[in-house]
């Protein structure tokens, strides 16, 4: 019996088109441009300003093909297919244009390629081969354009621009900054930046993977080695809940250069700058190379079976006076999973619950509610289509830039974006609409949405919450939110990473909660780097690995607060790692300290040179295996792509030898393979409890004449790698510490701005200058959080300013 | 017969020792070619593959711009380069070395370099009395380009025409 051939075939939809290209029948969308087709095909097209992500432009002309029937070679990026199109790239006519456009871009390219960064990776370099001529016909004089100076991150050698325009659209449709333009016309055509600026997005390295010459390179890397020399690692970036896809570039066991790596399902082709230019760090002198042990006030040099004796022996004493309840672990959200799971095994093992990964967090009252893990609520990717999102405390564009990305990619499509924030921040989209108040507005305004909810579906609302906030009327803003949330098919509910610093995040995720159930949106929570990690792992202190029960103990917070006998610091730098940094007064009380870090902890930045005991040189994200999960709880495992520098261990092995030297079971994985699998148990149900709002927290309200204190931390400063970056150090996004007013309340206050002000807060008090900043909302006051000079300010909080004669 | 009886007659004349000697005395009043090597030395070829060196600009400046070419094309894996932006904005080379044990004189290198920087001098006779001296650093590549500049500016006219 025979089926004939035709009736295998998929029925084909209506509006698909065949055409013919080099003699290949291809099946094509109706409308779908020419060099897409070819592209899905396999049929290579040379093209300079084509980029499957960016609009159409046709300006470089490089992707001349041979159309039959039409008289002159077509731009196959511009070119939509029709049904019986027959396509030459390869024939006499369409080679012809191509060689001519190419000997056209040669004219004023400088051909420096010996010592251009974009040598061995450069399109122009590649496609010259193919279609270029082995020497010029040109003997005028070549353009020679100024370069200009646009900030830390690109070096510029606009020379080379071929004017693509790939770096201009980029800016446009996906950074949402129009930061390039071309200026001039003709031989004067210029890229370059409005009025002399610098680039200042927060993806701006993307221009330099676009660029297909070497007009635009990167700057920390530049002249430091040669593409072809480079050996690629895969990996995944630490520095948000993203899990940003990227390929670690190394020469010689050091980490040299890290690109993006491409996964359509997480960060699509882009990466943030921060992803990409943090490996700096990986390289400085301000590692921790070998293990050190402080004698009285000296700290000296010694090997790692003295320096893990001692550990042991310190924290064995430790454990035999006071009792295991009195040691606590602090771990860093960007560890990877399985050191945070070998560091709760440890403490747990020795009879302490006392671990946790959640340092920025003020209020911990619902733990024994909160889900396996915070989460996004639905997959990244979906990000790109919502109808609706209520974006609360969050300023994605600059803590997730890659979300922003997708955020901004649905608000251009019309979804209805809605803030409520501290600030004013900035969006690089337009927002349907924006609350900017203080910590405890923002509590009534998402009161507001609920009851606004509560109205149009005509549905009764819990009793807790009508208890508090029955007699709130919603507002018109509060109104069009709620309105856009129900209509919205796909809606989202977002807490960010100020919600989730809130001195009262409990009570704003139990009411981002309730909106999202009562307007059908998801919830989702944007937490710290590998915080969905923690959570799975069990480092957190009422929860065991994969959600199952175990040994309790205190958080973060009561642990500092309420100074115990010996810490275990994994990964931190403390003061600035803890939102409140007068955290390290805990340290001074303690008995015993040991510090896992990969950096030397500096004496002009943090006290640990006189409260820790012991520092263990831990190697990095970059040169250990590891596992991160990311906010959608996809788990990204991946492998070590440098030697660790110096002396230095990775996390798990050496968590692993100090529960050996402890005399613990359990401590005797050899691979990580082993510690993986021990770790990605079933994860066990956290069932969701009915509404319920925690008291909230006094310290909140501040007095007459106080402002409240706003901590926010730079996103340049909010981990120890990216802290030590040199280059990210220099962009407009690391601002010098200031305490920040808007016009209005420092007129009432009598500043002027400019002067210098003594903030005064209940832990601690600095001298900063005042700065005017009118996304400050009245009544609060911005001073930006870990940095050394507001460290031992403390969290949020009430906050007064006194004027320093 | 005869032929054996010719053998044993040539025997026992020394007929083939004398013939040998013929050749040995004609040799004796020829022309002779023996080159007193070190005294004398044998005209070497512009092309000639000896001791690496690096050149300058007549302005003083080096040459090399650590583009790393040579790196790339040398089968010995022979070079090692390091490189940086230097004060003025430049790409140069803060690591230079050549290993001499490695090296098989092929002129890839030299064959290579888009600035006429990285060459290989005539100069071939050279030793090392240490260990570690067969790796020859920067400074001494420049070292050696100073010294036999004129030689290798020659050289390289000389040969120009046909490259």
């Amino acid at each position: 019996m025979s089926v004939s051939a035709d009736k295998m075939k998929p029925p084909i939809a209506p509006d698909t088109v065949t055409i013919e290209v080099d003699g290949r029948k291809l099946q094509a969308r109706k409308g779908d441009m020419l060099i897409k087709v070819t592209d899905a095909a396999g049929i290579y097209i040379p093209r300079f300003c084509y980029h499957h992500k960016l609009s159409v432009a046709a300006n470089c002309r490089m992707c001349l093909v041979d159309v039959e029937k039409v008289p002159k070679p077509m731009p196959a990026c511009a070119t939509p297919v029709m049904d019986g199109m027959v396509v030459h790239t390869r024939s006499e006519k369409a080679r012809t244009a191509q060689k001519g456009t190419m000997e056209f871009l040669l004219i004023n390219h400088p051909l420096d390629c010996p010592i251009c960064d974009q040598g061995g990776e450069c399109e122009l370099q590649d496609l010259a081969l193919g279609y270029g001529k082995s020497a010029s016909r040109y003997t005028e004089v070549k353009r020679i354009v100024k370069d200009r100076d646009i900030g830390p991150l690109i070096a510029t050698e606009m020379t080379r621009c071929i004017h693509c325009t790939r770096c201009v659209r980029f800016g446009q449709e996906i950074a949402g900054v129009m930061e390039f333009g071309g200026l001039g016309r003709g031989e004067h055509m210029e890229i370059r930046t409005f009025l002399n600026r610098s680039v200042d997005s927060e993806l701006s390295g993307n221009v330099i993977d676009l660029c297909p010459v070497g007009a635009l390179t990167s700057k920390p890397f530049r002249y430091t080695a040669r593409t072809w020399e480079l050996t690629d690692h895969p990996s995944i970036s630490p520095h948000d809940c993203v899990g940003a896809n990227i390929t670690v570039q190394t020469l010689h066991g050091r980490v040299k250069r890290v690109l993006p790596r491409d996964n359509e399902s997480v960060n699509e082709c882009w990466l943030a700058d921060r992803d990409r230019f943090s490996y700096e760090a990986l390289n400085s002198d301000d590692r921790l190379r070998v293990p050190m042990i402080r004698r009285g006030t000296e700290w000296e040099e010694t090997d790692w079976p003295t320096a893990l004796e001692y550990t042991a022996a310190g924290l064995r004493k430790v454990l035999e006076s006071h009792g295991p309840e009195r040691l606590g672990a602090l771990a860093a959200p960007i560890s990877t999973s399985e050191e945070l799971y070998l560091l709760q095994k440890f403490m747990r093992a020795l009879g302490s619950g006392n671990v946790d990964h959640r340092l920025r967090q003020m209020d911990f009252s619902d733990d024994a509610m909160a889900p396996l893990f915070p989460s996004l609520g639905r997959p990244l990717a979906e990000l790109s289509n919502l109808d609706s999102a209520l974006l609360i405390g969050a300023n994605p564009r600059k803590d997730q830039p890659l979300i922003n990305l997708r955020l901004r990619k649905s608000a251009l499509k019309g979804a209805k974006i809605f803030a409520v924030n501290p600030l004013d921040y900035d969006f690089s989209d337009k927002l349907a609409g924006k609350r900017v108040c203080t910590p405890v507005q923002m509590l009534q305004s998402l009161a507001g949405v609920v009851s606004a909810l509560g109205a149009l579906k005509k549905s009764a609302l819990p009793a807790a919450f009508t208890a508090l906030f029955g007699s709130i009327k919603p507002e018109a803003l509060e109104q069009v939110m709620a309105q856009a949330l129900l209509q919205g098919e796909r809606g989202s509910v977002l807490l960010g990473t100020f919600a989730l610093s809130h001195p009262q995040s409990a009570s704003l995720r139990a009411l981002a909660q309730l909106i999202a159930e009562l307007s059908g949106a998801r919830f989702g929570q944007l937490a710290e780097a590998n915080a969905a990690g923690a959570w799975l792992a069990g480092c957190v202190p009422h929860r065991g690995p994969s959600g199952m029960n175990a040994k309790t103990g205190r958080h973060a917070l009561d642990m500092l607060r309420k100074p115990l006998n010996a810490y275990l610091l994994f990964g931190m730098d403390l003061e600035f790692d803890c939102l409140d940094g007068s955290a390290a007064n805990a340290m001074s009380t303690a008995e015993f300290v040991v510090m896992m870090t990969s950096f030397k902890p500096s004496p002009y930045r943090t006290r640990a040179v006189e409260y820790a005991d012991v520092w263990l040189p831990l190697a990095p994200f970059t040169e250990t295996d590891g596992t991160f999960v990311n906010a959608e709880g996809r788990s990204q495992s991946f492998a070590a792509a440098a030697t660790p520098l110096g002396d230095s261990r990775p996390g798990w092995k050496i968590l692993r030898m100090l529960g050996h030297l402890m005399g613990l079971t359990g401590f005797e994985q050899s691979q990580i393979e082993e510690v993986r699998q021990e770790m990605n148990q079933p994860t066990v149900n956290t069932a969701s409890s009915p509404f319920s709002l925690p008291p909230g927290d006094p310290t909140m309200t501040p007095a007459a004449g106080q402002l409240m204190r706003l901590a926010e931390v730079p996103m340049y400063a909010i981990d120890p790698i990216v802290r030590r970056a040199p280059s990210l150090q220099l962009t407009a996004d690391n601002p010098p510490p200031s305490a920040r007013l808007n016009a209005g309340q420092a007129d009432k206050l009598g500043f002027k701005g400019g002067e210098t002000v003594q903030v005064v807060m209940s832990q601690g008090a600095a001298r900063l200058d005042l700065v005017l900043d009118e996304r400050v909302p009245d009544g609060c006051v911005l001073v930006f959080a870990g940095l050394p000079e507001t460290a031992m300010l403390g969290a949020h909080g009430p906050a007064t300013l006194k004027v320093v004669s | 017969m005869l032929k054996t009886f010719k053998r044993y007659l040539d025997t026992f004349l020394l007929y083939e020792l004398l013939k040998g000697l013929m050749v040995t005395g004609r040799h004796l009043f020829m022309r002779k070619f023996t080159v007193q090597y070190p005294e004398e030395k044998t005209p070497i070829s512009p092309r000639f593959r000896g001791l690496h060196a690096l050149r300058r600009y007549p302005n003083g400046e080096e040459r090399c711009i650590a583009c790393k070419l040579c790196e790339a094309v040398c089968p010995a894996a022979a070079i090692t380069i390091e490189s940086e932006v230097r004060a003025d904005g430049t790409r140069r080379t803060t690591r230079y070395d050549i290993d001499l044990f490695k090296c098989i004189y092929c002129g890839f290198c030299e064959e290579s370099c888009p600035v006429d920087s990285i060459v290989e001098t005539r100069f071939f006779e050279f030793h090392f009395e240490n260990r570690g001296e067969n790796v020859i650093h920067k400074e001494q590549l420049l070292a050696i380009g100073d010294k036999y500049e004129k030689q290798l500016a020659e050289d390289r006219a000389m040969d120009a025409k046909y490259r």
